[in-house]
């Protein structure tokens, strides 16, 4: 440390070479790299299932609906495309994205990398709601394959999710302040009573119902359409868009929120954004596709890995990556058993585990 | 000035400050010393606004601190906590940009990497500053923090120009800052703060080290069960006297003329320290 106090020789900014900190945490490469990468797997993956349409036809159609008459388009391909794969494309793009980003803004908020939107019982909230809707049985869902239907269903998921929030948020708030561990411990007992909620319900379900119930707690996008994209569209990019507007406060946050008072951080108005942002995005995509697992844990934590851990960095690169994961997800679950889907819980679960696993492992071992 | 007038913090019928009056101009550095739980802390919580007093005031520049938003605070004061909890794995020159937050939107600016890079220069630790933090010493850790809450306060004509008086004083607020540092940097660290004293900023730093206050600190606040025991130069507030109501410890002071102050030493035959029997 100089104790003199004439500055030292090298005020200008130092050379690039060393300030080996700012390769690390200056992460536009890495969600460049990324948004390229999204873009080349929605392409390729909109033209895979059980109408086979390549690469160059997919563009044609694309650049047909911009506008742009570039050779002759086959009807059928088209059709397809417009009304069936789009649709979905877009929706597990989106879902994907939120549930990426909430995840990472959530680990960010309890400043740990184990918390995910589940925990504070976003995600139970809203599946309880959806079974208890399926098993009783209200007079909107006895068609529950009508839209009106989806709908309800859907609203009542998203009703489930706000109202769980509210209640872990306000029991954890004491003298006007949210405590933050409070907050976890009842987001635990709230996903507790859900749980057996969930159950007592299961158990008076009957068969069709059951299955119903266990398809939607595993997720799917196969209700996905222009008009569900339309509702949910704007819920699902206002998070996506905000959060990273966040960064700043979320890093100064990870140094406690006494120390980001300090450093002039508006610690409740942080975590009020947070936490409505999150629950509109997640309440959202539960009720549009169901529960999918793995993507709010493990999508950020996979981003800390490889670029450190800035905010600025890691709730981008989230939403990327985690649109990136649903959207191949997605493709698997419907073409592997076609022409019947899999639930993609499953997929997300299968293949995530283990990538995550292996990351871990040699992320572990390349540190100093 | 930063003053607290007439502090009284009492919570749950604990009464943890008891009237406590305590003013830092630019240009000084206030030690506040006193036995575990006397109250240090819980004074610089006061300062910081991160406790509201029961009682009380806490002005910064004649005006009651609560008025000020929580940026204009940043900019004009800084706090070295006493610990430095961190979630995640940031690299030290992420954290002390962290420093400038207050100062900029969105991205930082070329004076804000600047103004970092100076900041490590200063506290010795450039060469790390691409480790991640948690990898370090305790002692390199309380060095990055250090480099925070400099570039935190700092601007650039500030860098630029260090004879230029600061446009407005600005306080730094340390708690038991040389914790975990070795014998050296613990030097270095109260070397800095008495320079940026001189440079107009304010410095209130609780201190356990009662020579490192006879050496650095330009006045001294002696604190016992949340009371003001006795406010002043270090040489006239630490005396055997005092240091003994206050720490229940004999001590000698001994003044040696080659020395620039006198020198407090514990003295071993007379050990009244009531010390609980272990178990």
């Amino acid at each position: 440390m100089q104790t003199d106090l004439t500055p030292p020789v090298t005020t200008q900014p130092l050379p690039q070479a060393s300030r080996p900190g700012l390769s690390r945490s200056s992460g536009w490469w890495l969600n460049g790299l990324l948004a390229v990468l999204l873009i080349v797997v929605m392409i390729w993956s909109v033209g895979i299932g059980a109408v086979s349409i390549p690469i160059p036809d997919v563009l044609a159609i694309l650049l047909k609906q911009m506008g742009w008459e570039v050779g002759v388009v086959e009807t059928q391909q088209e059709t397809v495309l417009t009304v069936i794969r789009l649709p979905r494309i877009l929706l597990g793009v989106l879902v994907g994205a939120v549930l990426g980003i909430s995840g990472a803004a959530i680990q960010g908020l309890f400043r740990n990398p184990l918390a995910d939107p589940g925990l504070i019982g976003i995600s139970s909230g809203a599946s309880v709601m959806a079974v208890l809707m399926i098993v009783l049985q209200l007079r909107v869902f006895s068609d529950l394959s009508s839209l009106s239907g989806l709908y309800a269903l859907s609203l009542a998921a998203f009703a489930g999710a706000v109202g769980t929030t509210l209640l872990v948020y306000t029991l954890a708030r004491k003298n006007g302040r949210t405590v933050v561990s409070t907050m976890l411990l009842v987001g635990v007992a709230i996903n507790v009573f859900c749980e057996a909620l969930r159950g007592l319900m299961m158990y008076l379900a009957d068969d069709a119902q059951l299955r119903a119930i266990s398809y939607w707690s595993l997720g799917s996008l196969g209700g996905a359409s222009w008009e569900v994209l339309q509702v949910a569209t704007p819920f699902l990019l206002v998070p996506v868009l905000l959060m990273p507007r966040l960064s700043k406060s979320m890093n100064a946050f990870a140094l406690g929120e006494s120390q980001a008072g300090h450093l002039g951080v508006d610690v409740s108005k942080l975590k009020r954004n947070v936490v409505i942002l999150a629950t509109l995005g997640v309440g959202v995509a539960v009720a549009v596709s169901g529960v999918i697992g793995f993507i709010g844990l493990v999508i950020p934590h996979l981003i800390r890995l490889v670029s450190g851990a800035n905010h600025r960095t890691v709730l981008p690169g989230s939403a990327l990556l985690g649109a990136i994961v649903l959207t191949l997800s997605d493709l698997v679950a419907r073409t592997l058993v076609a022409p019947a889907e899999l639930p993609i819980g499953i997929i997300t679960g299968m293949i995530g585990a283990p990538t995550f696993l292996f990351m871990l492992v040699r992320g572990a071992g390349e540190k100093p | 000035m930063l003053e607290a007038q007439h502090i009284t913090c009492q919570i749950n019928r604990k009464i943890l400050l008891d009237d406590v009056s305590l003013a830092v101009r630019p240009g000084e550095l206030v030690a506040v010393v006193g036995a575990n739980g006397a109250g240090k802390s819980t004074l610089l919580k006061t300062f910081s606004r991160e406790l509201t007093p029961t009682q009380g005031l806490v002005l910064l520049d004649k005006k009651p601190i609560r008025g000020f938003s929580a940026l204009e605070l940043a900019r004009r004061r800084a706090v070295l906590a006493q610990q430095n909890p961190l979630a995640f794995e940031f690299s030290v020159y992420e954290l002390v940009m962290m420093g400038r937050y207050p100062h900029f939107d969105g991205h930082p600016r070329p004076e804000d990497h600047a103004i970092v890079a100076y900041a490590l220069e200063r506290t010795g630790i450039l060469h790390l500053s691409g480790r991640a933090v948690p990898t370090l010493s305790g002692g390199e850790q309380q060095r990055v923090h250090l480099a925070k809450i400099l570039a935190q306060l700092m601007d650039v004509d500030e860098m630029n120009q260090p004879e230029v008086p600061l446009r407005q004083p600005k306080y730094l607020l340390l708690d038991e800052p040389t914790t975990g540092l070795d014998f050296y940097y613990q030097h270095s660290l109260l070397e800095v703060a008495s320079g940026l004293t001189r440079r107009g900023y304010g410095v209130i730093a609780i201190l356990h080290d009662l020579n490192l206050v006879m050496q650095y600190a330009d006045k001294v606040l002696l604190l016992k069960e949340g009371k003001a025991l006795a406010f002043g130069k270090p040489v006239s507030v630490l005396t055997a006297d005092s240091i003994f109501k206050a720490f229940h410890l004999s001590v000698q002071i001994i003044h040696q003329p080659e020395l620039d102050g006198p020198l407090i030493v514990h003295t071993r035959q007379t050990v009244p320290v009531p010390f609980p029997s272990p178990i």
